[in-house]
This record gives C-alpha cells, sequence and structure tokens, in this order.
C-alpha cells in the first residue's frame, strides 16, 4: 500500500517540469556534462542549444533516466530521477536524435506494442495506434515495414510513439536534424501544438532559427556547461541583430583593415586570415557607411561584402569568445547577400 | 494531440515500482513483439530447422555403427542426446540477438518506459522458447524417421521436449547475461561457445561414460548436461521420471535464479 506515492505538499513541483542542478557525466577522461542547471517552467517550450558534442544529449539522457549523472540531481515534477526514476517515466515521453522504434516491425506494430507496455488494452491500443497513425500522417504506411520509411516518417513515428500515454513533459533530442524544410516546418507544427494541449516540451537544437521559432526560454550549452540562459529576445538582444563580413582583396591589408572596422564601428572583430575575411557585430547600420567609406579612402579593396543574421556561431562567439569548433552549424548559416 | 488534454500532474496516480502483475503482463507483450520479429524474418528459424536435422543424421550414421554396433540400436542412445545439445546450443542465439537488438534504439524507449525492468529481457527469452520447440519437434521427427520408436509413448515424449525446453530456457538467461554484459554480439558467440562446447561433448551425449579415462568420467557424471540427458532417455525409452529429472529442474531454477538478477542488474547498469 505504501507503494502508492503521496505527494509532498510542495507546491514548486507544479510549476517547474525539470529541476536539475549541477548535473555531471564523465566518460573516460571527458567531462561531457559538467555542471549544468536547467529550470523547465511547466507548460512552455524550453530550448537546449549547443553545437554537436556540446552535452545536450547527454543531459537530456540524465533527465530522462536514461543515463545515471555523476553528480548533481534532477527533479522531474518535483520527483527524483534517480530515487524515483519509476515514477519520472510515468511523467515523461522521449524522442532521441536517431528514431528509437523498431526497424524490423511496421509502424502499427511499433505503436500497438508501445500502447500494451504502457498498459492500454488491446482495443484501447488499437485505438490510440490507429489516431496516432491518422494524426501523423502515416495512416497509408502503416503496415509496411519501416525499412522503407523516409527520415522524416520516422521521426513522426518516434514522435507519435512518445504521445501514447499523453506524458506532461516531452523531450525531444534534435527533432529536425537532418529534415527537408518542409517536414522541419510540420514537425515544428505538430511541436507547437502539443503545448497546445498543455504539455510541457524540452528540445534541443543546433540551431539559433529553430530555438526562436519554438522556444520561450533557451538555455546555449558549450563544452558541458550552460553559459547563457534567458528568453529568445534577451540572447539575441546579447549577440546583436547581424554581423557585417567582409573579405579584403590584399591579404597585406587585413590588419589596416581591422583597425579601421573597430575603430569606425567601436565592437571586437574577428579576422580569419586565410580567408582574408574580417567578421564583426553590426550593432549600428548606419555606421557601415562610413566604415565603407574610410576604407575607400584607405585605399583597401573589398572582394565581398554580406551581412550574416546572427546564427549559433555568433552566440558562441559573444558568450564564449571563441567560434564553434564543429563544423556543424555551418548548415545553419543563412547567408545574404547585401 | 486534438484529442485530449494532458492529465495535470498533481491528479495523477503514480508509483514507484512495476508491480508482479505489470512484469508479467509486460514481459508477455516483449515476448509478442519477439515473435512479430521472427514472423518477419523468418530465416532467423534457419539454425533451429537445420542443425537438427543435419546433426541428428551425421552423427547417427557415423558413430552408431561404432558404438552401439548398428544404427538402430544407437538411436536410444543417440536421439536424446542430439536434442539436449541443439536445443541448449539454440540458446546461444538468445544472447547474441539480445545484444544486437539491445544496440539499437527501440532499447532506448523501452529504459525510458515506464515498465517493469525485466519484461525486455524475459519477454526476449520466452519468445525464444518457439526456436527451442521447432528444434525440439524436428529432431524428435527426424529420429522416427530414422526409426526411432520411445518406449516411453506420445506423452513421455512430449513431457521430455517440454523438460528440455523449460531447460534451454535457463540456461539462456547465461548467455543472455553474456550479451547484456559483452561488447559485441560476436564475442558473446565466442564466449558460449567456449562453454557449451565442452559442456556438451564431455557428457553421455554420444558415448557411454564407461568407455571415457576416470578422471573425465567424473566430469561427464557431475555435468548437469549428462542429468538432462539421462532425463530424457529414461522418459523416452522406459516411461520413468527418475531422480536426474528432480536434478535437472532443480539445476535450471539454481542457474535461472543466479543469472535472472544478475543480467537484470547488468542490464540497468548499462543504461
Amino acid at each position: 500500500m505504501n507503494s502508492v506515492h503521496t505527494r509532498e505538499p510542495a507546491t514548486h513541483s507544479r510549476d517547474w517540469a525539470v529541476e536539475a542542478r549541477g548535473l555531471v557525466k564523465t566518460f573516460g577522461d571527458n567531462r561531457a556534462v559538467d555542471g549544468v542547471d536547467l529550470n523547465v517552467r511547466a507548460g512552455t517550450i524550453y530550448g537546449v542549444l549547443g553545437p554537436n558534442g556540446a552535452g545536450k544529449t547527454t543531459t537530456i539522457r540524465m533527465l530522462a533516466t536514461l543515463l545515471r549523472p555523476d553528480a548533481g540531481s534532477a527533479r522531474i515534477f518535483g520527483h527524483d530521477v534517480v530515487k524515483e526514476s519509476h515514477i519520472v517515466r510515468q511523467l515523461i515521453g522521449v524522442t532521441g536524435q536517431y528514431a528509437s522504434v523498431d526497424e524490423t516491425l511496421s509502424a502499427w506494430e511499433n505503436l500497438i506494442i508501445f500502447s500494451r507496455l504502457l498498459g492500454l488494452g488491446r482495443q484501447e491500443a488499437r485505438r490510440k495506434a490507429s489516431e496516432l497513425l491518422e494524426e501523423f500522417g502515416l495512416a497509408e504506411a502503416a503496415k509496411r515495414p519501416l525499412k522503407n520509411f523516409s527520415g522524416g516518417m520516422r521521426r513522426r513515428l518516434d514522435l507519435a510513439a512518445s504521445l501514447i500515454a499523453q506524458p506532461p513533459l516531452i523531450f525531444l533530442d534534435e527533432p529536425t536534424t537532418g529534415l527537408d524544410p518542409r517536414t522541419r516546418a510540420q514537425m515544428w507544427d505538430t511541436i507547437r501544438r502539443l503545448v497546445q494541449t498543455g504539455s510541457t516540451v524540452l528540445l534541443t537544437t543546433q540551431y539559433l532559427d529553430e530555438a526562436d521559432q519554438l522556444a520561450d526560454r533557451i538555455a546555449v550549452i558549450d563544452h558541458g556547461r550552460v553559459i547563457a540562459e534567458g528568453t529568445v529576445d534577451e540572447l539575441k538582444a546579447s549577440v546583436g541583430s547581424s554581423s557585417l563580413q567582409l573579405r579584403i582583396q590584399n591579404p597585406g591589408d587585413i590588419e589596416v583593415a581591422r583597425q579601421a572596422v573597430e575603430r569606425v564601428l567601436k565592437v571586437q572583430s574577428i579576422v580569419s586570415p586565410e580567408a582574408g575575411k574580417i567578421t564583426a557585430p553590426m550593432t549600428n547600420a548606419d555606421l557601415v557607411a562610413d566604415l565603407l567609406i574610410t576604407l575607400r579612402e584607405a585605399g583597401i579593396r573589398l572582394t565581398e561584402m554580406s551581412v550574416q543574421k546572427p546564427t549559433l556561431d555568433e552566440v558562441f562567439l559573444t558568450i564564449t569568445g571563441h567560434g564553434v569548433e564543429e563544423d556543424a552549424s555551418d548548415e545553419a548559416k543563412q547567408e545574404e547577400a547585401m | 494531440m486534438s484529442s485530449l488534454p494532458i492529465t495535470p500532474v498533481s491528479e495523477l496516480q503514480l508509483k514507484n515500482h512495476a508491480s508482479l502483475r505489470q512484469s508479467v503482463r509486460n514481459s508477455f507483450t516483449m515476448a509478442y513483439r519477439g515473435l512479430l520479429k521472427i514472423r518477419r524474418t523468418p530465416e532467423q528459424l534457419f539454425d533451429v530447422t537445420f542443425q537438427p536435422i543435419i546433426f541428428t543424421l551425421m552423427f547417427t550414421y557415423i558413430f552408431g555403427g561404432a558404438i552401439s554396433g548398428n544404427v538402430h540400436s544407437y538411436l536410444p542412445l543417440i536421439i536424446p542426446g542430439i536434442l539436449v545439445q541443439t536445443v541448449i546450443t539454440t540458446s546461444i542465439v538468445t544472447g547474441v540477438q539480445l545484444r544486437e537488438d539491445m544496440d539499437k534504439g527501440v532499447f532506448d524507449r523501452f529504459k525510458s518506459l515506464p515498465i517493469a525492468r525485466i519484461a525486455p529481457l524475459a519477454g526476449a527469452l520466452l519468445a525464444d522458447t518457439v526456436r527451442y520447440t521447432v528444434a525440439t519437434v524436428l529432431t524428435f521427427v527426424m529420429g522416427y524417421i530414422m526409426g526411432y520408436r520411445p518406449h516411453g509413448g506420445f506423452g513421455d515424449v512430449v513431457i521430455a521436449g517440454v523438460l528440455v525446453i523449460a531447460c534451454s530456457w535457463a540456461v539462456s538467461w547465461i548467455f543472455a547475461f553474456f550479451g547484456v554484459i559483452a561488447r559485441t554480439a560476436s564475442s558473446v558467440q565466442g564466449i558460449a561457445m567456449l562453454i557449451l562446447f565442452p559442456l556438451t561433448f564431455v557428457s553421455n551425449a554420444y558415448v557411454p561414460v564407461k568407455t571415457m579415462p576416470n578422471w573425465l568420467q567424473w566430469v561427464a557424471k557431475v555435468n548437469p548436461i549428462s542429468h538432462l540427458i539421462s532425463a530424457v532417455r529414461n522418459l523416452t525409452n522406459d516411461g520413468t521420471i527418475g531422480g536426474d529429472f528432480g536434478i535437472s529442474l532443480i539445476g535450471a531454477a539454481i542457474i535461472v535464479a543466479i543469472f535472472a538478477p544478475l543480467t537484470v542488474r547488468a542490464y540497468m547498469r548499462r543504461t
């Protein structure tokens, strides 16, 4: 009888879907997660933003009871992920980076098995499976083996499987990585509708754009640490709206050009000499005209000039002072010729 | 999503442990998954189909004349031996497939579901009894075709078959354990062969134990496989249930009692 958990009268646990304190996970000498704090308010979409290998997936796996933290603690709706893991599992749905569905079975069979495991009766399981397949546009492919499914279909099935029990908290690990733009937009729609039904969503992403579209709050994570946290607007403000990129024709001029950029725009700039490129945050677009005049007067010729919207690169540059070390974020760049 | 809103967390009845009933139900659902997989990939049953046929033919005709004078009088000795060896060997596949299965993404989902921890393991092992049944039936059918007529009669043959299947299921926990702790599927295969080869051959499966050197006789006599084979011979050839039957069942129970908790613990630690 004492197995029925009596809830503590703590009021905070109702407001917070996730409360993580100093989470640490070490693999060998690699501190994959190195003291992560996260607070996610119930009923919101929370984005964890970071490059490959920043510790996003490891963090989610700890919160979802798939990995045991080496240090620190985490509570899901007030329940400890280690001590009350079975309770936590009743409150969450997890959609992994790589679809966690059974490749050898059909979509229908997958959903039936997960439904049955979650305690639904035979009839209920069938109803739920066809309902979800309909909802996610998979009804026609329901009986086909998953081997012939596209990446987008697999992700949708994976998400459908996470929603069988209608969990109040859903973890989405890079839900749109590798999807084409149309499928990505569909996935975004689905995620938004989830929150309307009362779910809380914690998603990870490499794309600032995606976090921008979906998340109410964002944590930026790098080398296993949260390096910035706030609303999308707060973060963007810290990055500056856009950055200016200049390519100098004569590599010998680059130092002079850099000085001119920093003097006129009154900002720190980043020089990549081998590319002859200077990147600087563009906090005040009006000053760019002054800069161009200054450069012409100094006789410095440009081969290219462009303005880049803030990307993960800039967030990192601004917050950490170093760039993203992997080229993974290249896909996130949206260049706009001026 | 268009359907029901999420039930507020405060109104959910939450338990921190899976009940026994839930464990059993989850295990059967996982076994159902195993059966679906066999149906989808019937080539999984190749080994249990051909091994009994080939081994029974091969060993009977190779050893029959040398050991019992002729093939026909060797059959009551060899068929129970082949049966136990084949079915027990089949249980290796359980460990190998479990290892392969666990490397797939779907096991992440199983781990994140509020189901009994033992269910994915117990379910896989339960589904594999289908494989043992196929092997058992085919071995007896082969024996019958070659002229084997068990004196014990049909009922006792069935009991013998069920005994072998139950013991193989127990042994499969050993390989499930290696499946969980090993890094690759092929290393599971290697470890299992190392254990099973001496165990099945240093027994009374193919030859009368008294032809062995003294020290080996001792090994063969304490070998649990020998007891299982004797139990099967008693049943099929004489229709009797003797001490070997009890020893086999107790042995099987001990194996499960040791390896089931070990396996579940290793499985949970791996997460």
